[in-house]
């Protein structure tokens, strides 16, 4: 157990790291910086690399965003390989549903109990 | 009458009866608090828009200005203002409210000197008798305007600045009776400077050369020498534009001692402030200016000031287009009158 909690800890961190340099070193913007990693991600899941990290850092490479890369690249080809080509479109959210639907569901109880305007 | 290539001087001495300064909570923490005339303690100043509350402080700085003038709306003929929004809007809605004929300007931050150039220009050659000037900013009005939705919350670089919350105006007069009172003497029209610079998060490092063209033009236009004045102060450059002014001045052969040389972003908060590189926004120099800064001279701590706001001339859809920050930077004299 203690060693995944380290390696969550450095693999988690290095994610951050290398947002925190295309931010500051590389001067993407915030938006192209977060996008980049989600593609990163969806990138290293297709190539089958990043459920591997999972399994070796945990919540250090599931946290950041480069894993909702993943997991759209993987819903993507999992239904594709049951429903050919139409289940690129379909399975695409599959696994990234639940993330999806909790910002829409709880971004609407926010709009309802406070007044969302900046 | 113009002087040299790019100044103005008035002869007839424009006289500053009253000036006022509105500011928001962050600046009611601030360095400055005592010299704003009002202060509020909630962003939102009992609007239901930031934009609503923004049009209220440059009409409570125009009105406090007004009153401390001992006049009324109907002795003042023009109105001259600016501010950072979309077709100035707020400045247009409150000279709604106010009802004085007015010109809406746009200079971004440097609008608190355009206007009172202006202002000055037009009583010394008896345009009118009285006129008031102003600028104002609103820290989440304006950011939403020029950097990220204010809800998402992104990180923002060390070189960024803050926008100030604050209003500040003038009122400018053809009074005869100037013994001790304040008065312009002077003011230089920038032109635009753009060395290519297109980091939104770095306005200081992209405002530096406009002011430094501005102030060499000054000097060299009145034939003065930096020592003339017993403060030279820039409007939002913060701690990335004003020491690279510092050395561009140096580099032209102009020195200017570093502790005469100041910048309304870098005086209006407190250190543990977390304002990054320091405040920026067209109400920045403006509420320092007629807050702070004249209450100095009119306790006697300066007789002659030279105040040079910096302004980015950029839009955030030009910026989206990947161009690069034009600026620019006015500058306007004021003495105490012997």
């Amino acid at each position: 157990m203690l060693p995944m909690f380290f390696w969550a800890f450095v693999i988690g961190g290095l994610i951050c790291v290398i947002g925190q340099i295309m931010f500051d070193v590389i001067k993407l913007t915030p938006g192209h910086t977060m996008s980049t990693l989600v593609v990163i991600g969806a990138i290293l899941g297709g190539l089958g690399w990043y459920d591997p990290l999972i399994d070796f850092a945990g919540a250090g490479a599931t946290i950041p965003i480069t894993s909702f890369g993943n997991s759209l690249v993987n819903g993507a080809l999992q239904e594709a390989d049951q429903h050919g080509l139409v289940g690129v479109l379909t399975g695409m959210f599959e696994i990234t549903s639940s993330g999806i639907s909790a910002a829409v569901v709880f971004g609407f109880i926010g709009a309802l109990l406070f007044k969302p305007r900046g | 009458m113009l002087k040299g290539k790019q100044s103005w001087v008035f002869p007839n001495r424009p006289v500053i009866e009253a000036s006022a300064a509105v500011g928001g909570p962050f600046e009611a923490r601030g360095k400055l608090a005592s010299d704003f005339d009002i202060l509020h303690d909630d962003l939102w100043m009992g609007k239901d828009s930031y934009e609503k509350a923004h049009t209220l402080i440059l009409e409570e700085a125009i009105e406090t200005a007004i009153q401390k003038a001992e006049m009324t709306k109907e002795d003042i003929s023009f109105m001259l203002a600016g501010d950072l929004v979309n077709q100035i809007t707020p400045s247009s809605f409150a000279a709604r409210s106010v009802g004085i004929p007015y010109f809406g300007l746009f200079g971004a931050c440097s609008t608190s000197m355009e206007g009172l150039a202006l202002a000055s220009f037009i009583i010394n050659n008896q345009g009118a008798n009285r006129v008031v000037t102003g600028a104002s900013s609103h820290n989440a009005a304006i950011e939403k305007q020029f950097r990220y939705p204010t809800e998402y919350g992104s990180q923002k670089p060390p070189t960024a600045q803050w926008t100030v919350t604050g209003a500040g105006a003038a009122v400018v007069t053809n009074d005869q009776e100037k013994q001790g009172k304040l008065v312009t003497t002077s003011a230089t029209i920038g032109k635009v400077v753009d060395m290519g610079l297109s980091d939104p998060f770095n306005m200081g490092g992209a405002m530096a050369p406009s002011a430094a063209d501005t102030i060499i033009a000054h000097f060299k236009d009145l034939q003065l020498d930096p020592s003339y004045y017993d403060l030279i102060v820039t409007g939002d450059l913060a701690k990335i534009g004003h020491p690279i002014t510092l050395e561009l001045l140096k580099k032209e052969g102009l020195n200017i001692d570093s502790q005469k040389f100041k910048d309304c972003g870098l005086m209006i908060y407190q250190e543990d402030q977390q304002v990054q590189a320091g405040g920026s926004g067209a109400g920045c120099s403006a509420a320092v200016l007629y807050g702070h800064l004249l209450n100095e001279m009119r306790k006697g701590k300066y007789q002659r000031i030279l105040l040079v706001a910096t302004g980015a001339l950029l839009s955030p859809l030009s910026f989206q287009q990947k161009e690069s920050i034009p600026c620019i930077a006015h500058a306007v004299s004021i003495e105490v009158h012997p």
